[in-house]
């Protein structure tokens, strides 16, 4: 049997994930001991585990150093990266969307000027709506850009909105929902379909229970 | 020449070259310019954005090829009595998905352009897998059909738009059940479409599950010509490496038909990719119908890992020139290659070393 290489984002929506995958009977027990390796195998389920930052795993998954790894919506529709996306896990739910200062009043007359973390996400969203728009990209504290005047809106992933209401910022529109998907490297789909297919639908028994 | 001594993607392209030439393929060698005016007109058909343009000496907007298929297209005429069989070893300039910058890659392919009948496109995918083949690695050549998924979307009623093709080409069945809830289709069509979408596997084995899924869905005609070419693909010397995947979208503005991806184990990404054209054809003003592939030699070139420099590396001390010529002769003739140096440097990958002094092996 193939041993499937696995990315799983760092953090608390992995530790979720690596739950369902333990569930879905591959469990790899030394990925719960307190050390700092990098990399977790159990050769008796024929799989390898490695942590990785959120927005690497479509990039891990697209070049082959991970057969399948789970990632967020945000980040596939960011980069488009060339995978098969087999699974909505209907976990690390939230929403891309468009938030202002509550007293703003969008003027069609004028470009919008749009802060994010998103770019593609926010230039595909507003070609849609045939509006001319200055994107400004952002790395973090987004929230920030509209209340010093960077920005007339941002539009970024919004989970409770409790950041937003502290910040007297309030959700315009959405732009999309958000979830984590689990993705799988074309080429390695081909050649290892069997073991990849047997998984998603361990898996698949799950996320019913999501949704 | 000792072919051995060649590096693998270099191999690869002297047995491609033969292979295309034994089914009586003529190698085409074209121009490294083209007017950038056939580019812009059929942006959609390239695989990567982006063009090198100069300005001729004449003031015409020129471009370095990004592609071979368009510039082969354009400067071949129709030819009613034949079917124009043609091979081509090209470098092509493309942007780089991961760099985002211009990369030069070397590419092979071939096209059949005439009137193509099933064995022409029998012949060209048989040739697909035999190109596979050669990169000496264990291979896969999935294939889908274009008319057949078109007879498939109207049959369930939904448009072949991009966000559905990019469901399709995705596997990404969660979405497209929400795309046919919002298009108010039945559940049941649905699941069909889901359920045609999800087999993948070896042709002989997924061909009659295939078969009884799509009659009285897709057209005769077409199912039978399909039918009958997964058959003998699956019939023929390469069975094992046939696969049906109808997640294969290529641009349906440019192809129709048989579509096709090779890959190959241990490469992230495809190796080969190709299918019938007859749209894009009709789009330059050509009768005729068209069928062919490219092999990405970069792809290969990038996953080719040598372990070692050199065999032996041969360190002299206090010795003759014909002492050292016979050593070094002596290992060629046992077809290994040899480095030889006064000291061992430190950036050398070596299989064995061999020292030696006064004319002897130490």
């Amino acid at each position: 049997m193939k041993t499937l290489n696995i990315a799983l984002p760092k953090g608390r929506l992995g530790e979720k994930v690596y739950a369902m995958f333990e569930k879905a009977g591959f469990p790899c027990p030394s990925i719960k001991e307190n050390n700092r390796k990098l990399i977790f195998e159990n050769e008796a389920c024929g799989v390898r585990y490695f942590w990785v930052k959120p927005s690497d795993v479509a990039i891990y998954v697209e070049r082959g150093a991970a057969d399948i790894g789970v990632a967020g919506k945000d980040i596939l529709l960011e980069y488009r990266p060339d995978i098969y996306e087999l699974l909505d896990l209907g976990i690390g739910k939230c929403r891309m969307a468009v938030a202002a200062k509550k007293d703003f009043r969008d003027d069609p007359a004028a470009t919008l000027r749009v802060a994010t973390k998103f770019s593609n996400i926010a230039a595909n969203h507003y070609l849609s709506k045939g509006r001319d728009i200055d994107i400004i990209h952002l790395n973090g504290s987004i929230e920030l850009a509209p209340i010093l005047g960077l920005s007339d809106v941002i539009v970024d992933i919004v989970e409770t909105g409790t950041t937003l209401k502290e910040n007297d910022l309030t959700v315009m529109e959405t732009v999309v929902p958000i979830s984590a998907r689990l993705i799988a490297n074309k080429a390695s789909y081909k050649f290892g379909y069997r073991e990849i297919d047997k998984l998603v639908h361990a898996i698949a028994a799950q996320t019913e229970e999501n949704k | 020449m000792n072919i051995e001594s060649l590096q693998q993607s270099e191999r690869i392209l002297f047995a491609l070259r033969g292979l295309y030439d034994k089914y009586g393929y003529v190698r085409y060698k074209m121009n490294k310019f083209e007017e950038y005016d056939l580019y812009a007109r059929n942006k959609d058909f390239l695989i990567s954005e982006g063009v090198i343009t100069f300005t001729d000496t004449n003031g015409k907007l020129m471009a370095l090829k990004p592609d071979v298929t368009l510039s082969i297209v354009k400067n071949t005429k129709d030819d009613d009595s034949r079917v124009q069989k043609l091979y081509y070893n090209e470098n092509v300039y493309r942007v780089s998905g991961g760099t985002h910058s211009f990369k030069e890659i070397m590419q092979v392919g071939l096209e059949a352009m005439g009137d193509i009948d099933d064995y022409c496109i029998f012949e060209v995918m048989s040739l697909s897998a035999e190109s596979l083949a050669c990169t000496e690695r264990n291979c896969i050549l999935e294939f889908s059909h274009l008319g057949v998924l078109s007879e498939i979307l109207r049959y369930v009623g939904i448009p072949e738009e991009q966000s559905v093709m990019r469901c399709i080409g995705e596997k990404n069945a969660h979405e497209l059940t929400g795309i046919c809830a919002s298009l108010g289709i039945s559940e049941e069509k649905c699941a069909l479409l889901k359920n045609i979408l999800s087999v993948y596997g070896r042709v002989d084995e997924v061909l009659p599950e295939v078969r009884k899924l799509l009659t009285g869905i897709v057209s005769e005609g077409t199912l039978s010509s399909f039918v009958g070419i997964a058959r003998a693909l699956s019939n023929s010397a390469r069975g094992e490496m046939y696969y049906l995947d109808f997640s294969i979208v290529s641009d349906i503005r440019y192809y129709n038909g048989f579509v096709f991806r090779g890959f190959a184990e241990g490469i992230p990404s495809s190796v080969l990719s190709g299918g019938q054209y007859d749209t894009m054809m009709a789009k330059m003003k050509r009768k005729s119908g068209a069928i062919g592939f490219a092999v990405y030699l970069d792809m290969l070139e990038q996953y080719e890992k040598n372990e070692y420099d050199v065999d032996n590396l041969l360190v002299y001390e206090d010795c003759t020139v014909s002492q050292i010529k016979a050593q070094t002769d002596a290992l060629i003739e046992k077809g290994e290659s040899v480095l030889v140096q006064k000291s061992i440097p430190s950036d050398v990958k070596y299989k064995k070393l061999i020292r030696l002094q006064g004319g002897k092996r130490i």
